[in-house]
């Protein structure tokens, strides 16, 4: 059963890296910087050989590690990786380094910045390898302490307020999150998520909550139980992702965050989320998800719409940026959502549950370049001009920097779904499967598109069209440096674009296996 | 040979206390190889152990006979994981008073001898024995407050030794009652848990006995001595007085109240839960709302007290065995806080105002001191990978079977703590506009000369703390054995059948 480390070995290289890296003197920041980026590339590389391994045609876990941790209380060492996994890692593995470069004018603690960043990264690691809830939630857990930091030291005005919501707000839905799968652990005494799912599965979680659990006459029915176990572990990946209306942390955060570190923050970590969804809350209360599915649905409309129409009424670059990513976060609730819609098995709804969730997965991915890479151009944006990041405050650059417009337009087009660009691939794939599945919330979603639409055009219009004002005149382009620094996102942009099969190939074993499951 | 812990003890009060040592330097000396063997002690013993659930004897002799009052030292799982707390919160506070100047022989007599009441009461098993530890135990608490301490001193002392005398006397009524009552001469634990008191009688003896030794515990609303005490003590007193003898109330509790009172324990558990519940959330609300460094430690401690309080009132095996964990852990976190606070801050910057500390950037002028904080703070605020986390993960699992209210109260309670936390620490070390980014080493505008820079004898302390911790979080397996096969032995028959787990 055990396979040779290779998964824990991925954790282990930042987490050891970043101890190294904390321990550097100040002065060594150079050292730091590249040590950092070493270990980061290194995981890389490992994820690539991992991937290169990884037999795409399975749909069980791979690389399974396991050894008993706290036996009287049933607690693994479980590590796995099915597609999901292997996407998630590897979109990790390719925002961290990105994130990284984009940090190296840093010069402030510059060996505790990047030993926070590593720390973040083997969090994240992980989070998306843990098959067990214990070892699972240290990761989650983990990851939270050195974002906090990252935005508490290096953030800009309004860090100190951020940062505290930030992590109370995460905090909270963590808490909420582990009371109700302590409830699930003691009604099926294990905390491993594959058996949970077996019991979510066959419909005997919800008895078997009401049997070990002491408070069923509160509750007269046994599903009402269930009903409330499932919302508080859903509150736990509504505040990470976000769902409307748990999102009031986001915008600050990120436009607080240093914009390499919201990088990640976007790109990586609001990915835990909608991995959650997918891996504990899909399995194990598909019944309750099914009931509870209309609220959810419009909640899903409710995120994407409304923040699409926050983003448009904003001044500030960074924070329509934060509200975009909470919009397209938004396509992926409605995707997971939609596929619960219908229990007919048919051959056609089972494509289409497989094409909404496929194409979640590639929206996941998809949006964690496409967001990296636009929080990038803000910070090149910011750094030439001083930090300042208002709507109104440019205009004309293209005529001034035609490279950096261009490919800053360029992810701009691919966010707002622009076919041939790779943001079009994943939207494409949730909205055909939802519509079939759900016509209402999904028709009004398309709403957002729209609105996605204006806003950002309206950013291209501001910022790179009209005339160039007089201060802005000796705006650089890109360096050779930068332009090198954002060439991967660029070719993700367009490869992915005309070739999404090259992350659905990783997926649809395990999507089929899902969809599956969804039919009883 | 764990009773040497004790003996150490007392025998290092003797050597204070007749032997004319020459100033602090050996007065410290002779405290620390004192703890330094107790601890050892301790260290064999847990290696030797073998988790069977019988009580292990070390000595029994008869002690007052006419009464069938034995002098009977023993142990099981329970007690060897509260003596090894003890052992390591000695040494640790001895490494975080290295700097008391003021009467040292004293100061280190009254500590020892507060280490051995400890030491004697975790391995008393019998009732009249346990309970003359227990009173030695506060005397020197009261000592170390009022001659050492700081902020209200002789208030916090004298509050202190008031409520537990009341805690005492309520205890030592239900002592004698069941003495009686048992018919069998003895005051001997293992043959008291088996008697079997009428229920009537454990109707009125098990709270009365519960709220006597609970008191010390922190129990909600009979707490307020436990924050102006830890204000008031010196350091090492804090740490002490937060790391085992809050423990010896809950310890009491455990042994003496539930063990021979099961039927009480079953009638009362409901009410106690809510009461521990609110410790854990009014606690933690308290902590929010003070300005003083030290004050947010001490509600903290109230509020995590509630935990084991919570534990213990749940009545079933996760709930026990995360109560006992908790005591362990609480033990090793409050003592690295109130250190990092009591010496490493307020020993540099004299004041402990969290408005003021927000003017001295210690984020920039003692970065281990902050470093240390954060990571004890997120030990604190019940953060996986530490030792605070499997207990409370067991604690709510136990509250989830029994009362689900009260779990999902005290998750309540588990989110305040992070914001009062991360408040203090915001407040107390990143407050400063530059913060910890001020680039190179920075003449501070503040009004001190240079920082005394934090010592080799707080560094070990507070990363060996840590280490712990740490330790215990990641790798939990091998201390819940012992506390689990404890719960499994002979002398808890009777709360197993009563209560049935």
């Amino acid at each position: 059963m055990n396979t040779f480390g290779s998964l824990s070995a991925l954790i282990f290289i930042p987490l050891v890296a970043g101890l190294v890296v904390a321990f550097l003197p100040a002065r060594a920041a150079k050292a730091a910087k590249g040590l950092a980026f070493l270990a980061a590339g290194l995981c890389a590389g490992w994820v690539a050989w991992i991937g290169g391994r990884f037999d795409s045609a399975q749909a069980e876990m791979q690389f399974v590690e396991k050894w008993p941790w706290i036996p009287s209380i049933k607690v693994d060492y479980h590590l796995g990786l099915d597609g999901l996994g292997l996407v998630m890692i590897g979109l990790t593995a390719l925002v961290v380094p990105f994130a990284m470069a984009v940090c190296r004018h840093e010069t402030r603690r510059v060996p505790l910045m990047f030993a926070l960043i590593l720390w973040l990264e083997a969090g994240l690691f992980g989070a998306f390898t843990a098959l067990d809830f214990f070892h699972w939630f240290l990761f989650w857990e983990l990851s939270l302490v050195p974002a906090y930091f990252l935005i508490k030291f290096w953030g800009g005005e309004g860090r100190g307020p951020a940062s505290f919501q930030f992590f109370v707000y995460a905090m909270a839905g963590s808490v909420s999150m582990l009371l109700a799968f302590l409830a699930v652990s003691v009604a099926t005494g294990t905390f491993n998520f594959l058996e949970w799912a077996e019991k979510g599965r066959s419909g005997e979680l919800a008895s078997a909550l009401s049997v070990r659990l002491a408070w069923f006459e509160t509750f007269k029915t046994q599903e009402g139980l269930a009903q409330c176990v499932f919302w508080m572990a859903l509150l736990g990946f509504a505040v990470k992702v976000p769902m409307f209306p748990f999102h009031s942390w986001l915008p600050s955060a990120y436009s607080e965050a240093p914009s390499g570190v919201t990088m990640i923050l976007t790109g990586a970590m609001s990915k835990l989320g909608v991995y959650g969804l997918l891996r504990l809350i899909l399995p194990v209360f598909p019944e309750q998800m099914r009931e509870a599915l209309d609220l959810l649905l419009w909640l899903a409309v409710a995120t994407i719409v409304l923040s699409a129409f926050a983003a448009l009424g904003q001044k500030d670059l960074k924070r329509t940026l934060a509200y975009s990513s909470v919009n397209h976060l938004g396509y992926c609730l409605l995707g997971v959502f939609a596929a619960m819609k219908v229990t007919e098995t048919g051959g056609l709804w089972s494509a289409e549950k497989a094409a909404a969730l496929n194409g979640v997965l590639l929206q996941m991915f998809n949006h964690g370049i496409t967001a990296s890479a636009l929080f990038c151009f803000l910070g090149f944006l910011e750094q030439r001009s001083g930090g300042l990041r208002g709507l109104n405050e440019f205009g004309g650059l293209r005529a001034a920097a035609p490279v950096f417009c261009g490919l800053m337009g360029l992810s701009m087009f691919a966010s707002l779904g622009l076919p041939g660009l790779n943001g079009f691939a994943g939207e494409f794939l949730i909205f055909k499967g939802a519509y079939a599945l759900a016509w209402a919330p999904t028709a009004v979603a398309t709403l957002g598109l729209l609105v996605t639409a204006i806003f950002l055009l309206g950013i291209m219009q501001k910022v790179f069209w009209g005339p160039l004002p007089e201060r802005w005149t000796h705006w650089p382009d890109l360096t050779l440096g930068e332009k090198l620094l954002v060439t991967p996102a660029t070719l993700l942009t367009l490869g992915l674009g005309v070739w999404p099969q090259a992350i659905v190939h990783w997926t649809h074993a395990t999507v089929t296996q899902w969809v599956g499951w969804l039919r009883f | 040979m764990l009773a040497w812990t004790l003996y150490s003890a007392f025998l290092g009060v003797l050597v204070l206390m007749f032997v004319p040592v020459p100033g602090a330097r050996w007065a410290r000396g002779v405290a620390l190889a004192s703890s330094l063997t107790g601890l050892g002690i301790a260290l064999l013993e847990a290696v030797k152990f073998k988790p069977a659930g019988e009580l292990i004897t070390i000595q029994k002799w008869a002690w007052i006979p006419s009464l069938g009052i034995d002098f009977h030292l023993a142990y099981d799982g329970i007690s060897l994981t509260l003596v090894l707390l003890t052992g390591i919160a000695s040494v640790a506070g001895i490494l975080f008073s290295w700097n008391v100047e003021k009467r040292p022989r004293e100061f280190f007599a009254f500590y020892l001898a507060l280490i051995g009441g400890v030491h004697g009461v975790f391995l008393s098993f019998d009732l009249f024995q346990l309970f003359v530890f227990y009173e030695i135990a506060i005397i020197p608490k009261y000592f170390l407050i009022a001659i050492w301490g700081s902020t209200n001193r002789e208030f916090g002392a004298m509050k202190l030794a008031l409520y537990s005398f009341v805690g005492s006397a309520l205890v030592l009524a239900v002592m004698v009652a069941a003495y009686v009552l048992s018919g069998s001469q003895t005051f001997s634990l293992p043959e008291l848990a088996k008697v079997g008191f009428s229920a009537d009688f454990q109707r009125w003896a098990f709270p009365v006995s519960f709220v006597g030794f609970a008191i010390l515990a922190g129990l909600w609303p009979f707490h307020t001595w436990a924050p102006t005490g830890h204000v008031a003590a010196p350091t090492a007193a804090s740490m002490l007085l937060a790391g085992v003898v809050m423990k010896l109330g809950a310890y009491g509790a455990l042994r003496v109240s539930m063990a021979l009172f099961p039927q009480g324990l079953k009638i009362w558990h409901e009410s106690i839960g809510w009461l521990a519940v609110a410790g854990i959330v009014l606690g933690a609300l308290v902590a929010l709302a003070q300005s003083d460094f030290k004050f947010v430690i001490g509600y903290s401690s109230v509020s995590h007290m509630g935990f084991v309080l919570l534990g213990l009132a749940s009545m079933n095996i996760a709930g026990l065995v995360g109560a006992v964990l908790q005591m362990f852990s609480h033990g090793i976190l409050a003592g690295l806080l109130f250190g990092v606070v009591g010496r490493m801050v307020y020993d540099r910057a004299h004041t402990r105002n969290l408005d003021e500390l927000k003017q001295l950037n210690l984020g920039r002028e003692l970065p281990f001191a902050a470093a240390t904080f954060v990571l004890a703070g997120c030990a604190s605020m019940g953060l996986p990978g530490f030792s605070g986390f499997v207990a409370e993960l067991q604690v709510l699992m136990g509250a989830w079977k029994r009362f689900p209210w009260m779990a999902i109260a005290a998750g309540l309670g588990i989110v305040v703590g992070a914001a009062y936390t991360l408040r203090a620490m915001q407040r107390a070390f990143f407050a400063a506009d530059a913060g910890v980014l001020a680039p190179g080493t920075t003449e501070s505008a503040a009004p001190h000369d240079p920082w005394e820079p934090i010592s080799c004898a707080e560094k070990l302390g507070a990363v060996s703390l840590l280490a712990i911790s740490i330790a215990i979080g990641l790798y939990p397996a091998w201390m819940m054995i012992w506390i689990q096969s404890a719960f499994d032995g002979a002398f808890f028959a009777g709360l197993r059948k009563v209560v049935g787990w």
